[in-house]
């Protein structure tokens, strides 16, 4: 793969040091600058990514680790972790249901000439996302406490309803995580489909209106099916950050333990084993289950989605 | 120009290593005692005690020159530290000398072979003076792993107004059943429910648990779950019916140690609590209005002259095998946990019943402090009178599972929704085994 060098380089050639030499190696070079990223993923994502599936067939205890072949898999089928499995499910559904379709909305109007104040809604909405959902998490927990004088019983006493004990009801508790991840959320979705929508072409929407579209008529045919790549791109990254959920419930119980499991996703169920009650293997196990389901969920969505198909 | 480019990259490469090599240092260095010696590193979760292995180690450089040491301790969140430790000692490296192990994870670092150092040549001369049950929880076959800085003896803490306003004489409740007609009676004057029960911790149940005479629990002797033996289903069964009366109440917030309840119990909210003697520290800093209040008492017997106390909770000091100077560190941990002076300085520093019964009536624990002031000076009286009431707990490899389940399921079940202990207890048993 050596390449004639050109004259004026030629003269200089004498000088060169090896490690120039190196620099503008043809097949060289490009490992060398790639190097970098080479290295990390293999060492902080190659590595544990191994490693963990080789300690999902182990037992591992300090001092005592031996295989114990697909133990770790069939104690794994239990209620706990189906519940767990249960959890995260219906929770990456709800926040599919709320954080595509509202963020969605919302970026339409903020994008709009009409909408007053548009600045001052798009950063109050983003910055949610820019506090820590360590402190967000102690907030919501004690906002959606089950005493009288908590905030969100004094709403719902103020219309008169019963206080409710928020994070030991089934339900509620459901509710409160979604709301806990709108608040959080909300704002990340705006801004992406804000970058979507700015780049939609406006004789697009100029042309529509002299053909005498409606504005509702411009959304369904030209802003939902322009917006469709950045869609599935919020669908993705929000399926999977809805099975990964876990600090939220973490800050919202104070650790990782509610009443009946209600709040236990599939992350807190492995940490719970892996680490609370040391069984990494167990823990692995868990670890590459969701893996497993993600990549599935993920995959399916993308071939309802479309986005194996060829472009026309 | 090129080489320049090439050159630049390369320095800032070599100077972000630089950086990296010397943040990774300034991450390390915690607090450090003055003084040169022996270097020590001691990882805690709970910055009390590390302030008191400060001044223990600055009382022991005065007593030992020719042995001094330099305690570099780090004070790391309760999960990270735990975790970081069980990593390090599963790896073989990283681990410091000396760490402290919460009684709920200890059972992790029993597992498989214990990467701790046995401390029995420093345990065993002491062992006439100390609780003997609060070694054994740290212990396996036959070695003692870890000391503790408290007996945590249960006790219940009655409001005395509320009692007064009822006409309840709190030296009269003898019994569990003499509590439940003295908390009827503070219902029906007072309309408010005589005590509070934990639906996600364990210190209303593991006590009532463990004071029933027999050395069972929430597991059998020899290490079996015994889940539905009557020991556990009588006091679930117990607690069932005062909440069903409304005598007790789940505590708001699901424990003692929620934010809730510390305001609904400031306010009067209920009459009594029985917690474990550090639970003295809970009422003084969160529970401002109720000083002068509060009376401590033995906690009921399920019958008169059983025992009235348990053991709870605690926090074990292990010395780990990849440290250097163990013997060092086995005698510094002697000095500060079982000596005389440390066992004072325990009271003092942190408030904690401490482990040496000979020190309970030692004119030192009577000096005034802020808990002396909250609940009175008797306050070692109550301990003294059920000195060899204490029963210990079984803790092993089980505990994480067993606690796990009654703290996420068995209490909400029983105590919450209502449903029957017998069966709850049952299908939680066939689970764990």
């Amino acid at each position: 793969m050596t390449h004639p060098v050109p004259t004026t380089e030629r003269q200089t050639a004498v000088r060169r040091s090896p490690l120039r030499r190196l620099a503008y190696s043809q097949t060289a070079a490009p490992w060398l600058f790639v190097l970098p990223f080479i290295l990390s993923f293999a060492l902080f994502f190659a590595y544990p990514v191994l490693s963990a599936v080789n300690m999902s067939f182990q037992e591992v205890l300090p001092g005592q680790v031996r295989y114990i072949g697909l133990e770790n898999y069939r104690g794994l089928w239990n209620p706990t972790f189906r519940k767990a499995l249960m959890n995260s499910t219906e929770y990456t559904v709800f926040t599919l249901l709320v954080l595509i379709p509202l963020p969605l909305v919302l970026a339409v109007f903020l994008n709009s000439k009409l909408m007053v104040l548009r600045n001052f809604f798009r950063s109050t909405l983003f910055i949610p996302a820019l506090t820590s959902v360590v402190v967000a998490g102690t907030v919501f927990r004690l906002a959606f406490g089950e005493l009288e004088g908590s905030l969100m019983n004094t709403f719902v006493t103020a219309l008169g309803f019963e206080p409710q004990k928020w994070l030991r009801h089934e339900g509620l508790a459901m509710f409160t995580l979604v709301v806990l991840a709108t608040w959080r959320w909300m704002g990340i979705n705006i801004l992406y489909f804000l970058a979507g929508l700015q780049n939609i072409p406006r004789e697009l929407y100029e042309s529509a209106e002299i053909d005498g579209a409606t504005a509702w008529d411009r959304f369904i045919r030209i802003t939902l099916p322009l917006l469709k790549p950045i869609t599935i791109y919020v669908l993705t990254i929000s399926i999977y950050g809805g099975y990964a959920m876990f600090t939220e419930s973490y800050m919202l119980w104070a650790g990782n333990r509610s009443p009946n499991d209600i709040g236990l996703t599939i992350v807190g169920y492995l940490y719970r084993n892996g680490l609370e009650q040391n069984n990494l293997g167990l823990g692995s196990a868990v670890g590459i289950a969701l893996l497993v389901i993600t990549f599935t969920v993920t995959m399916i969505q993308l071939k309802l989605t479309g986005m194996f198909r060829r472009e026309d | 120009m090129k080489r320049h480019s090439f050159l630049f990259m390369a320095l800032i490469l070599a100077l972000s290593l630089a950086l990296a090599a010397c943040s990774g240092g300034g991450g390390k260095s915690g607090e450090e005692s003055s003084g040169d010696g022996t270097t020590l590193e001691f990882w805690t979760f709970n910055e009390l005690h590390e302030q008191f292995y400060q001044h223990m180690a600055e009382r022991w450089n005065e007593q030992n020159p020719d042995r001094k040491i330099t305690l570099k301790a780090n004070v790391y969140p309760y999960d990270d530290m735990h975790n970081k430790l069980l990593v390090a000692l599963q790896s073989g490296t990283g681990a410091p000398d000396l760490a402290d192990v919460e009684l709920n994870k200890f059972p992790n670092f029993l597992k498989g072979t214990p990467q701790l150092v046995p401390l029995n040549d420093i345990v065993e001369p002491e062992l006439d003076n100390l609780v003997k049950s609060r070694l054994d929880i740290y212990a396996k076959d036959g070695n003692y792993y870890g000391i503790d800085f408290h007996v945590g003896a249960s006790v219940i803490y009655y409001n005395k107004e509320l009692l007064d306003q009822a006409g309840v004489n709190p030296d009269d409740i003898k019994t569990w059943d003499d509590f439940a007609a003295a908390g009827k009676k503070v219902l029906e004057a007072t309309g408010k429910p005589m005590t509070t029960v934990e639906l996600n911790d364990m210190w209303s149940i593991w006590p009532q648990v463990a004071q029933a005479p027999g050395s069972d629990d929430l597991q059998t002797a020899d290490g079996k779950p015994n889940l539905t033996s009557d020991v556990v289903v009588k006091p679930l069964a117990f607690q069932q019916d005062l909440v069903k009366q409304g005598i007790a109440v789940p505590a708001p917030g699901g424990g003692h140690h929620a934010e809730e309840y510390y305001g609904f119990m400031n306010d009067g909210g209920a009459a009594s609590v029985w917690m474990p003697m550090w639970y003295m520290g809970r009422f003084t800093d969160y529970m401002p209005d109720l000083k002068g209040k509060i009376v401590i008492k033995p906690m009921p017997a399920w019958n008169a002259g059983e025992p009235r106390s348990a053991g709870m909770g605690g926090t074990g000091t292990v010395i780990t095998t990849t440290s250097k100077n163990q013997d060092l560190a086995k005698a510094f941990l002697a000095f500060a946990k079982l000596s005389r002076e440390g066992n004072i300085e325990i009271w003092k520093f942190l408030g904690f019943d401490p482990l040496r019964s000979d020190v309970w009536d030692a004119p030192e624990l009577r000096e005034p402090n802020k808990f002396t002031d909250y609940f009175g000076e008797d306050i070692f009286d109550v301990l003294l009178e059920v000195k060899d009431e204490i029963e210990g707990v079984i803790v092993n490899e089980q505990t994480p599972p067993i606690s796990d389940a009654f703290r996420t399921s068995v209490l909400v079940r029983i105590l919450q929704d209502g449903e029957d202990p017998v069966k709850v207890l049952e299908e939680t048993q066939s689970q764990i085994q």
